[in-house]
């Protein structure tokens, strides 16, 4: 559960500007080593927010100026490099890896916390793999894509190879955040539950989830965030054909994808900028979406 | 014969006993209390009366535990076992939904779904429990809005919500201030005419105020068990004396 503290002004504000620079020399000669570290945080915070603003600031500035309509074609040719093909597969692998990703994720930590054991061997394991597997950079989840689902599985190089790969690449994040959020639920909801006659199953899906469903929602965003950005493991799976997918089996490259080939060939900087741009609004409307949906389910 | 015939029990965490060969019977339309210092077993007993240990990893029993001569270990279903013997906790521990749903929640596990029958429910439930009048008007709101000793009261309606024939309550006002306190005793005084009431409580003059029978734990121990007057007046062990005087505990 969100709790919502109300603080009616902030204890720390910066110091006001009339009389600031006074009081804030008389608090260096009081606390020094207080005021110190007040400045030390509040420069941190500077630097921190001047980096992501150049970096938006330079997509969008770079960006805007080239987007134009050919962009949005529906055809990718040499000459009008539309990325709307590549915005397209975006959508679809980005669905197809939750598709499979979601389930398996969040079903796997209800298992985790609410059926087996919690100190056991095997819930143990299970997390300390999770967080391995976290952990390593995606080339790997790449290559074994590449040689369990496009060779062995002969799915060859396709939207399906690509987003089967990055479901497994996203699970232990889905599965350790879900489980993280089931653990908050407070195990008094359980006991009075239970204590009313309800079996696991209904404590479960009516008494357990729904507090819960904020935190497997912002482990969902954050997995959205990894499959929208990825390049390196789709490059194997999904190959970087420019145009619309004819089918789950057909190759497709993601808009990142689609950067990392207009970059690298050197020969439109500006259209990279410009799908840069576009990727920049993508990503921020999805977590938009996804604040405005678990606020939503809070409010149920 | 009594609501609850418990006898020869014993219980074990893993390795530690914590119940040692209690026998007890628990008589319908009573409050019978609980009393022992911390660690004596007396909530562990009163959460075997409805297999909520069966949560508790490493707990096994022996023994037996009759509800109306039926053996709770047996043939009877966790789930029905529970229905008919409901239970309020230390801490208040409202859903976070609703205080309607809170209170339609146990209703709807087993299977009441008409809208007219749960509204009746609902009210009659926050009647019994002596709150319908400060909630009536706030049902669609979430039940974490309410003070300690409201939240308190609404898991009491929850619990009766299901007509449960026994009610246990483990250290229902421990958490809670003077005035929420006098009320819940008040209501479990006047609950006991249609239900059967078990507490237990740290604090002895509760014991004294609210129950009718009384026993006392020490160490696992059912030490001394019968009316309550007596065992406070005219104690029979000398332990009893010993705790409820203040000697320890």
């Amino acid at each position: 559960m969100k709790q919502t503290v109300s603080v009616s002004k902030p204890l720390h504000g910066l110091p006001r500007l009339r009389n600031g620079a006074r009081a804030y020399l008389k608090r260096w000669k009081r606390h020094p080593f207080s005021a110190l570290m007040r400045l030390l945080s509040t420069l941190c915070m500077a630097v921190t927010l001047l980096m992501l603003m150049s970096i938006i600031w330079d997509i969008l500035s770079k960006g805007i100026p080239n987007l134009k309509p050919s962009l949005f074609s529906l055809t990718y040719t040499t000459e009008n490099q539309s990325l709307l093909p590549a915005l397209i597969n975006t959508f679809a692998i980005t669905l197809l890896s939750l598709l499979v990703a979601v389930p398996l994720g969040v079903g796997g930590a209800v298992y985790l916390s609410e059926y087996a054991h919690r100190e056991s061997v095997l819930v143990k394991s299970v997390r300390i793999t999770a967080v391995t597997l976290a952990g390593i950079p995606s080339i790997l989840y790449g290559l074994f894509g590449m040689m369990f689902f496009v060779i062995t599985l002969k799915m060859g190089l396709s939207l399906l190879s690509g987003a089967l790969t990055l479901s497994l690449m996203v699970l232990p994040l889905i599965l350790r955040t879900t489980e993280e959020a089931l653990l908050s639920v407070p195990d008094g909801y359980r006991e009075g539950s239970y204590g009313l006659g309800a079996g696991k199953l209904r404590t479960v899906w009516r008494i357990v989830l729904p507090p819960a469903s904020p935190g497997i929602l912002a482990g969902i965003v954050l997995a959205i965030g990894r499959i929208v950005g990825e390049t390196a493991a789709l490059l194997f799976t999904a190959g970087t054909v420019a145009q619309l997918p004819q089918g789950l089996l057909s190759s497709g490259r993601t808009l990142s994808v689609h950067m990392y080939v207009l970059s690298g060939e050197g020969l439109h900087i500006g259209e990279a900028y410009a799908t840069a741009a576009v990727l920049l609004v993508f990503v921020t409307l999805m977590n938009g979406l996804s604040g405005l949906i678990s606020r939503k389910i809070v409010k149920e | 014969m009594s609501k609850i015939e418990i006898s020869e029990l014993n219980l074990y965490y893993d390795d530690f006993q914590a119940l040692k060969n209690v026998n007890l019977n628990i008589e319908a339309n009573r409050i019978t209390a609980f009393i022992g210092p911390s660690g004596c077993g007396k909530s562990t007993l009163l959460k075997t009366l409805n297999r909520m240990n069966d949560l508790v990893l490493g707990c096994s029993v022996t023994g037996s535990v009759k509800l109306d001569g039926e053996d709770i270990f047996g043939d009877l279903d966790v789930n029905l076992l529970r229905k008919r013997v409901g239970m309020v906790f230390q801490k208040p521990n409202p859903f976070p939904m609703s205080i309607y749903d809170n209170i339609a929640y146990g209703p709807r596990t087993h299977g009441v779904r008409r809208k007219a029958m749960l509204d009746d429910i609902v009210e009659k439930s926050l009647r019994d429990a002596a709150i319908w009048e400060e909630l009536k008007d706030r049902l669609p709101k979430s039940a974490l809005g309410l003070s300690g000793g409201q939240q308190q009261r609404l898991c009491i309606a929850r619990a009766l919500a299901v007509q449960p024939e026994v009610l246990l309550m483990d250290e229902p006002t421990s958490a809670l201030d003077p005035i929420s306190t006098a009320k819940i005793e008040e209501l479990a005084m006047q609950l006991k005419k249609d239900y059967t009431l078990v507490m237990v409580t740290h604090n002895m003059q509760q014991a004294l105020r609210v129950s009718d029978t009384t026993a006392f734990f020490l160490l696992g121990e059912v030490v001394e068990s019968g009316d309550t007057e007596k065992l406070f007046s005219m104690p029979v062990d000398k332990r009893t004396e010993d705790y409820i005087t203040g000697r320890f505990g």
